[in-house]
């Protein structure tokens, strides 16, 4: 085939896929706004997307704190290093790692069962099913999983930030000999409360990306058991790097001032 | 050859209904009148556009062209309140039963009760063990989850969730493919009995006569997603049709052609 004529084959995917998922972006915010609403069945995703994504969000949380403190450490002079390591984890984990680690790990958690789920119910019918019951699919399915994540995420991150802290604290104390209230003035000191909340706006906005990747390639999915696996995969790649990306956006808005 | 009824006695009607997914045509100028409080029965192959024909009609799929009027009024270019408005008169069996396999199985039948029609779950569970009744299920199949029934269980669950709301107009998707011959006489029966309890306009699909011939008072056949034929149950032996008489007794040859290799 002729080379052009195969990048703009790619081109015209490229925008059809991002056309629908536009579409399908609007459509959901748009059920948000209208009930009826199912109060229940947001509770529910709550607990699946958030609580029980906690402890995993919670074990990175504390590797990250702990080994960026191990790197600081390393990577300064090595005196007086205490308020830099304090400072670096303190900053750097309510910044950018605590809502881009957090998010990715959701992201493979959440994102993955939410795809393989919808996918399942897409091609068993059941997804038709619905509305043939007086049921709108989007405010049934869709609207719950992304109110869930939206709420949730900053709660996630809120907590995984507290604990990467934490680590860094752990690593801080008991492996480099740092004293521990020097150690802990330094970090509210320099803590302002504009790095948490710039944080757990990011968070939120990850867990809108997460659950939307995950509903709309479920929704999308189709040919069986192997296209369920397609979407799942689809869902948690593609949203990783729409977090990435919108992550890079976030910080050169939040932090160009 | 289509079915004539006066118009006030007309339920259904479909006119010059196109659908192609990509390059693949589907439905093609299919037209088709489904007359009020009977029962119609389209028969055709497996991939004749069968099922598709039936989302058309649910708004599942939207056709490019033709009209598609439910009570006289066109469903194709509904807005979405509208078209949920008109979805509260169709109950749907689903080919594979499609039942939610989160939610047991009191629930799945009592779904469009407590979602739809905003009941309460207790009331709406008594009202989903009665029709598991109907169906010939006991009370204690309601707390099991979808995964743990036989495949002629969840037809039949199938079935008490789309007669559960009393609805005006229900759809049978192959009531009978995959089902033992006495299951699927089990399963033909229910469906007589509960279209006739309800007064319902009943549009079902299959490839198995026997089925077809117990449950029709009209026969329509579909091929390449047309119908080229319908009648009356009895009309369909005498159809004066090669393909009709091709299928119906079941003959690898004749004018409908399989694709396969030959030897
Ligand atoms: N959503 C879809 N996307 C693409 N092709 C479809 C879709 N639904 C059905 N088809 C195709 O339409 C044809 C008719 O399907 P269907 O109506 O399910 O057949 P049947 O008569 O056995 O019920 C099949 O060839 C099928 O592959
Ligand atoms: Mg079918």
């Amino acid at each position: 085939m002729n080379p052009l004529a195969i990048i703009g084959n790619v081109v015209i995917a490229a925008l059809g896929e991002t056309g629908r998922l536009s579409v399908f972006t609007w459509k959901a915010i748009t059920h948000i706004l209208r009930p009826p609403f199912y109060w229940r069945l947001i509770g529910e995703q709550m607990m699946r997307i958030g609580y029980f994504s906690l402890p995993v969000v919670a074990l990175t949380a504390f590797f990250t704190g702990g080994v960026l403190a191990l790197q600081v450490y390393y990577g300064s002079d090595q005196f007086n290093s205490e308020s830099i390591v304090a400072t670096i984890v303190a900053l750097g984990i309510t910044r950018e790692l605590g809502p881009v680690l957090g998010g990715l790990m959701v992201a493979g958690r959440a994102a993955a069962a939410i795809a393989a789920e919808l996918g399942t119910m897409r091609v068993t019918e059941q997804i038709d099913a619905l509305s043939t019951l007086s049921t709108n699919p989007f405010k049934y399915l869709v609207v719950p999983r992304v109110v869930a994540a939206v709420i949730t995420l900053p709660a996630l991150v809120f907590i995984g930030d507290v604990i990467g802290i934490f680590g860094g604290f752990v690593v801080g104390t008991q492996t480099l000999d740092f004293n521990a209230g020097v150690y802990i003035k330094t970090t509210v000191d320099f803590l302002e409360l504009d790095d948490l909340t710039s944080g757990l706006i990011k968070s939120s906005v990850f867990g809108f990306i997460i659950a939307m990747m995950g509903c709309y390639q479920g929704f999308h999915s189709r040919g069986g058991a192997q296209g369920v696996g397609r979407a799942t995969t689809n869902a948690v790649v593609n949203s990783s790097i729409l977090i990435l990306a919108a992550n890079y956006v976030m910080t050169s808005l939040f932090f160009s001032s | 050859m289509n079915i004539s009824v006066p118009a006030k006695d007309v339920k259904i009607e479909l006119k010059n209904v196109h659908k192609r997914f990509g390059q693949k045509v589907v439905l093609h100028d299919l037209a088709l009148t489904v007359p009020k409080g009977k029962s119609l029965v389209v028969i055709g192959g497996s991939g004749s556009g069968k099922s598709v024909m039936l989302k058309c009609i649910l708004g599942i799929i939207r056709p490019e062209k033709g009209s598609i009027k439910v009570d006289g009024k066109d469903v194709t270019r509904l807005s979405t309140t509208d078209r949920e408005k008109t979805l509260t008169k169709f109950g749907m069996l689903f080919q594979n039963a499609a039942l939610f396999d989160s939610l047991p199985v009191w629930e799945n039948v009592a779904f469009g009760l407590i979602q739809g029609r905003n009941m309460k779950r207790k009331d709406a569970k008594e009202i989903a063990i009665e029709k598991l009744g109907q169906v010939g299920l006991t009370t204690d199949i309601g707390d099991l989850y979808p995964a743990e029934l036989s495949g002629g269980m969840q037809k039949r669950v199938g079935l008490a969730r789309a007669i559960a709301t009393d609805p005006e107009i229900i759809f049978f998707d192959e009531p009978t493919t995959g089902l033992d011959p006495i299951m699927a006489d089990v399963i033909n029966d229910l469906i007589v009995n509960s279209v006739q309890k309800l007064g319902a306009t009943a549009l079902s699909i299959t490839h198995d006569m026997a089925s077809a011939r117990k449950i029709a008072d009209y026969i329509a056949m579909i091929y390449k997603g047309e119908i080229i034929w319908a009648g009356t149950r009895d009309e369909v032996d005498n159809s004066g049709n090669e393909y009709v008489d091709q299928f119906i007794h079941g003959r690898a040859d004749g004018p409908i052609k399989m694709d396969v290799l030959k030897p």
